[in-house]
């Protein structure tokens, strides 16, 4: 059976719906949450390339690209964020992050 | 008979699916960066079988080698209550479940539903060229360096802004640290710096 490009849209589709059921999932670990963030742009990375792929047209894995670096950029801030909320309450559990206030 | 490519695909994709559960459902955050980092190995294996082999390559450097291996460090790095984070998955995953299928629901049905119109295959922005021309990463960079180079510059700048945030988020200055003053280094003269005294022979000062 040949592949096509269903084949590749079905794999992103899981990878994307397990990411956003991790989301409800770890409601209590921050860690795992930015981590199912990082499973639904790889999801939709290998949707632009299938695409990319299959359509013959380099433009999709252009913006595979672009979207490579904004998720490596928000995983550094991210981390960066967890890091210095660690240092100040010393966990990270997201029930405690309710002092935003005002 | 199963084509090699078939088969190849097969065996990433049932990989790549696997380790995402995995990523989601393990008890210790450090196995989920592991399994993660599997993820991230087979995808770029769905996408060497694509024919996208730059971006293939450069989802194991980035992604692998730098945003999991972050990951990793910050996991090892705070004192985590294990316990603590997964009480209450229980409490939320037929909740997420729901919506999870629900959301798989409607992939599928937008999926299978609309049909593209024929003349979108022709319709291309920037056709590949064929291997024997160019290859991919040559192909990719005459892309985009030529039409794509402002967002390629954007792009740079985003990766440059998060970096100046991350640093500046996590820089701490330390109380009572000696640290070098070189306006003070440079603004000693003789007359401050050096004291003369006249020292009698045979007894100290």
């Amino acid at each position: 059976m040949e592949i096509g490009l269903g084949h590749y849209l079905t794999v992103a589709a899981i990878l994307f719906v397990t990411g956003v059921f991790g989301i409800f999932m770890n409601r209590k670990n921050i860690i795992t949450i930015l981590m199912s963030v990082e499973l639904i742009l790889l999801a939709v990375n290998i949707n632009m390339v299938a695409f990319s792929a299959f359509l013959g047209d380099l433009v999709g894995q252009v913006f595979a690209l672009f979207i490579l670096t904004v998720a490596a950029a928000e995983a550094a801030i991210g981390l960066a964020i967890l890091v210095v909320f660690f240092r100040n309450r010393g966990s990270i559990a997201v029930d405690d992050v309710n002092t935003m206030k005002g | 008979m199963l084509g090699l490519q078939a088969f190849f695909f097969y065996i990433f994709a049932f990989i790549a699916v696997g380790a995402a559960m995995m990523v989601v459902l393990a008890r210790n955050p450090v196995h989920s960066v592991l399994f993660l980092i599997l993820t991230f190995v087979a995808a770029a294996g769905l996408f060497l079988l694509a024919g996208a082999e730059f971006l293939a390559l450069i989802l194991i450097v980035v992604y692998v080698g730098a945003v999991a291996i972050l990951f990793l460090f910050v996991v090892m790095m705070l004192d985590l209550d294990f316990g603590r984070m997964k009480q209450g998955a229980m409490k939320y995953a037929p909740f997420g479940l729901i919506i999870g299928l629900v959301l798989l629901a409607e992939l599928v049905i937008a999926g299978t539903g609309s049909a593209y119109h024929p003349a979108l295959a022709t319709a291309t922005a920037m056709p590949t060229p064929p291997l024997t021309e160019m290859s991919n990463i040559q192909a990719l960079g005459h892309v985009l360096y030529t039409r794509y180079i402002f967002f390629f510059q954007l792009a740079g700048l985003i990766l440059f802004v998060a970096m100046v945030g991350a640093i500046v988020l996590t820089l701490r200055h330390k109380q009572g640290l000696k640290r070098q003053s070189i306006p003070a280094q440079v603004a000693r003269t003789p007359a401050t710096a050096i004291e003369i005294r006249k020292v009698e022979s045979g007894r100290g000062i």
